[in-house]
């Protein structure tokens, strides 16, 4: 069975004149244990659908339709009561800035605890042995004087890790990560980074990492989705998306990286800018920007057609495949 | 790209009418109807020469035989006097216009001398930063510390014992508005600071150094247009506030004096006249007061809610 | 810790050091203490011996500096028109006036918040709109007037409480006499309370839910709700005190409004406590009894100031860092 499917899910926004559409049936689904990661750019909608599987939009985004299933049970029937017992439970979210997701007048030991005792019948001595337990797992030195302490008292990456240790309190079966290492240093995202993989592995626990870092995508992940103006335009194994991506923004994502580009070269941009969510263009949201562009693009959506291992979502895959094919054989 | 066609500039009423502030403002009936109300009561009170039908300062027009008169409604009245005589036989009806009008004065130029100075020193803290920064700063927290009534009630009471009765009131108006626009200079002052201390750091600052231009016209030409939504906002409030603070002084007799009354000195004395039955010389000028005040209040609420980006009405 | 305490102690002398001067310069030139002493018909040598005995011609600094020093001792001058220390007559009117504050924060207190919370969490309940839209109409009138209404429609018109003085009242220790000790005591302090709290409820109410409305958005509250913690808990211990730390700083500085807003209710109602002391003072040209008050007033302004920084910066984690040292 698989861990969570998602089909056909649209999360729209409730402006003071019309409706924004954020996300635009969404479809795809995580077995247990495996590790996805989201990746686009800033406004495609990544972060709302990491809030959207569990219910936790905010005014004036709701989701308007489609299924998500959680471990056989239906997340956007459920009932808010029953929705609680499946936050920080079953499944846990971590945050970009720990500076501010943690509470800042409460001590780290009251935030751990309140999450045991949410989901758990237990004295408070007993979750804080727990929560001793966790912060060690997640290496963070003297666990105990931790306890008393503030969010303010401490470094970026120790609170970071002391959000993992909280997402892992309750020994959950999905972890949300949206940009969980965007606010720190760049010296200790990959202690995080590795931390993360480390912890996932280990209690076989799913993972979804929300992203706009592909380098981080290829290292920590398995599948991945590209997402673009609210819709996935390519999904499959990390490394196929990386090393032969068939969708031309992926393609045009991997030319921009700077490993791509040989010294003294110009780097490879897209040109233009991602569409904001009031001015979706008519047909393939990326047809403004895209040299491949047929007359047709500009009219119809593309529907998603599976390819070489990948599922795209682009008129002109079948053409540029081939044209590609042509290129190396000549 | 062609400019073969430039098409014409909409013009400045058209642009404000179609940007969000005058979106928001055309569909909102509170906003629309208080600023209606404030427009009324401040035309008919700057015209209030010529729409009076009594002079209230003109000694030769009041007889004390008018005294106390009751509104038209009410038996017993007098049809010249619409809404009444106060003690003195003073028209009520026109001794509110010269009022309103007063009190909007004061209040505007309480709040407009305020606006000077606390803008002035923001940008100058905000923008030379370092020790005289500190320095401003820690005052305005001690002058803020200080109850802007208090401080009014002891200067204007030291200042009226000091000068006597006869000198205070000639210049009563001028020591109203010197001492509310001075003494809440810190709101203005703190506001202008923070968004000089967050713009100091963007490039288009910079950029205007390079190009040689003093601090001066940086501070105002290019910092100040930042800061200017912050700084409506808290006018509007503080316009209600000084029209309140200097009603209430005049009540307390350290204002207005009684031959040339404000709200407040025309509340105060109706006062003594409400147990004896005279309940309109104190209630009608209280009304208007408060309907002045509330207006000003809902339309700097409207305000804020227009100008501040983070709130969905979704 | 330590040197914010220190800081704030200096800064509180530094001003009342400012103030202590202020009241001198006022006493220096206001009124001329002679006349109230010996009346017109006294001769000019005889000014002048009188002049010299009390030390009036001696220098500004000599002055001021045994001014201060007879204030530090508790004493400050003696009132023209009581005859009395004017320290003394102000500590009896004290109680008045305490009680007074006292009463109206009890309502503001019990009322703002459970109130402010409410329309926050819901804010389009047909109560929180009705609340809201009595508040503003609250603030839009000055206290006076509430209290003007409130004499008007309770005394004059229903007759059910009294419109001015104190009633009965009970004496409790030194200069301390009570109005919460008889029913009629209490009936005669609650008409002046709420007029009082009047004006300020509608601004707590305001401030409070315009603080949880704001915590209620932020990224930890949303986070709290990731961990499936219950709303009520949310609302109360992540989201109550965050809300409530930036209203300490403001009751602190509205404590000092109050006071002024006492000088206006004792008026309307003939309470007689310090404010209305202060006012027939001004009007009696009473120079001892104005510096006095000035003094006695600017004191307690200082101390609240400093006891609510205080009380801040130990219920505020996050303050005992960064001012370290600061």
């Amino acid at each position: 069975m698989s861990l969570l499917s998602v089909r056909d899910l649209s999360v729209k926004f409730a402006m003071r004149d019309n409706t924004v559409t954020a996300l635009n049936q969404i479809s795809f689904d995580l077995a247990k244990g495996e590790r996805l990661g989201i990746v686009g750019e800033s406004g495609a909608g990544k972060s709302i659908t990491g809030f959207a599987l569990m219910n936790l939009l905010s005014r004036p985004g709701f989701i308007d339709s489609g299924k998500i299933t959680f471990l056989g049970e239906d997340i956007v029937q459920m009932p808010e009561a029953k929705m609680r017992n499946i936050r920080g439970n079953k499944m846990a979210m971590i945050f970009q800035d720990p500076m501010v997701t943690l509470n800042p007048v409460l001590t780290i030991g009251q935030q751990m605890v309140e999450t045991l005792m949410a989901h758990r019948k237990l004295s408070k001595a007993e979750a804080k042995q727990i929560a001793i337990v966790k912060l060690r797992e997640v290496y963070i030195p003297s666990p105990e004087d931790r306890l008393d302490q503030y969010p303010h008292e401490l470094s970026g990456g120790m609170r970071q890790r002391i959000v993992i240790a909280i997402a892992l309190l309750l020994d959950p079966q999905l972890i949300i990560a949206d940009e969980p290492t965007t606010a720190l240093d760049v010296t200790i995202q990959a202690d995080i980074m590795e931390l993360l993989l480390e912890l996932c592995q280990s209690n076989k626990v799913g993972l979804i990492l929300i992203t706009h870092d592909l380098g981080v995508v290829s290292q920590m992940t398995e599948r991945t989705l590209v997402m673009y103006a609210g819709r996935i335009i390519e999904a499959g194994r990390t490394r196929e998306i990386i090393n032969d991506p068939q969708h031309p923004y992926t393609q045009g994502l991997i030319n921009a990286l700077p490993q791509q580009t040989k010294p003294g070269q110009r780097l490879k941009q897209i040109p233009g800018s991602m569409p904001s969510l009031t001015a979706i263009p008519k047909g393939c949201p990326f047809s403004p920007r895209c040299e491949f562009v047929q007359d047709h693009c500009l009219i119809d959506a593309p529907e998603t057609v599976q390819y070489a291992n990948v599922e795209v979502a682009c008129h002109e895959v079948n053409r540029l495949h081939n044209d590609k094919a042509e290129e190396i054989k000549a | 790209m062609s400019s073969l066609s430039t098409p014409t500039e909409p013009s400045r009423w058209s642009r404000v009418w179609n940007s969000n502030i005058g979106y928001s403002f055309r569909r909102n009936p509170v906003a629309i109807v208080s600023l209606m109300i404030f427009l009324l009561i401040a035309i008919m009170s700057i015209f209030a020469p010529l729409i009076a039908p009594f002079d209230p300062y003109d000694l030769g027009q009041i007889d004390i035989m008018n005294s106390e008169y009751p509104p038209l409604w009410v038996d017993g009245a007098d049809a010249q006097f619409i809404f009444g005589t106060d003690d003195q036989g003073r028209d009520l009806w026109s001794t509110i216009l010269y009022g309103t009008r007063l009190s909007l004065l004061i209040g505007i130029c309480a709040v407009a001398l305020q606006a000077f100075l606390g803008i002035s020193i923001g940008l100058i803290a905000g923008y030379v930063g370092g020790r005289t920064d500190s320095l401003l700063m820690r005052l305005a927290d001690i002058q803020l510390s200080f109850s802007t009534l208090m401080v009014a009630i002891i200067f204007l009471a030291v200042t009226q014992a000091m000068f006597g009765s006869e000198t205070f009131n000639q210049y009563a108006i001028y020591f109203l508005i010197a001492v509310i626009g001075v003494a809440e200079w810190p709101q203005y002052a703190r506001t202008v600071r923070a968004t000089v201390l967050a713009e100091k750091k963007k490039e288009y600052v910079d950029s205007a150094r390079v190009l040689g231009f003093g601090p001066g016209r940086i501070m105002v030409r290019h910092i100040l247009p930042n800061s200017l939504s912050p700084i409506f906002v808290i006018s509007t409030v503080q316009v209600a506030n000084a029209i309140i603070s200097e009603a209430s002084l005049s009540f307390l007799g350290l204002g207005m004096p009684p031959s040339q009354p404000s709200l407040g000195s025309l509340i105060s004395s109706g006062f003594d006249y409400i147990f004896s039955g005279s309940w309109w010389i104190t209630a009608i000028p209280g009304i208007v007061l408060v309907v002045l005040v509330l207006v000003i209040n809902l339309l700097g609420d409207w305000l804020r809610d227009a100008l501040n980006p983070k709130l969905y009405k979704g | 810790m330590f040197a914010y305490l220190v800081k704030r102690v200096f800064q509180a002398i530094a001003v009342m050091f400012v103030i202590s001067l202020i009241g001198f310069a006022i006493q220096d030139n206001l009124g001329d203490p002679l006349r109230e002493l010996v009346g017109q018909s006294v001769s000019e040598e005889v000014r002048q011996e009188l002049r010299d005995e009390l030390g009036l011609n001696d220098s500004f600094l000599t002055q001021y500096l045994r001014f201060a020093g007879n204030a530090l001792q508790g004493d400050l001058g003696t009132s023209y028109f009581f005859k009395e220390p004017a320290l003394d007559v102000i500590l009896k009117k004290l109680p008045a006036t305490m009680e007074l504050v006292l009463g109206a924060t009890i309502i503001i207190i019990g009322l703002s918040i459970p109130v402010g919370v409410y329309t926050a969490i819901y804010p389009n309940t047909i109560l929180s709109r009705l609340i809201m839209g009595v508040s503003i109409i609250g603030i839009s009138i000055p206290v006076f007037l509430t209290a003007i209404l409130m004499i008007y429609v309770f005394s004059v018109e229903y007759g059910w409480f009294p419109s001015y003085g104190r009633g009965e009242i009970v004496h409790v220790f030194g200069p301390w006499e009570t109005n919460f000790a008889t029913v009629d005591g209490w009936m005669h302090i609650l008409l002046p309370s709420v007029a009082l709290a009047s004006i300020m409820l509608p601004l707590f109410v305001r401030l409070i839910r315009a603080e949880m409305m704001e915590v209620l958005q932020s990224e930890y509250v949303k986070y709290a709700k990731a961990k499936g913690i219950r709303p009520w808990r949310i609302y109360f211990v992540h989201a109550l005190k965050n809300t409530l730390l930036p209203v300490i700083t403001v009751g602190g500085v509205q404590i000092g409004t109050m006071v002024a807003y006492t000088i206006l209710t004792e008026t309307v109602f003939q309470w007689p406590g310090m404010g209305f002391m202060f006012l027939e003072a001004v009007n009696r040209v009473d120079t001892p009894l104005i510096v006095a008050y000035l003094i006695v007033v600017g004191f307690i302004f200082v101390i609240t100031n400093t006891v609510v920084d205080l009380i801040y910066g130990l219920v505020n984690p996050t303050v005992n860092l960064a001012r370290m040292g600061a």
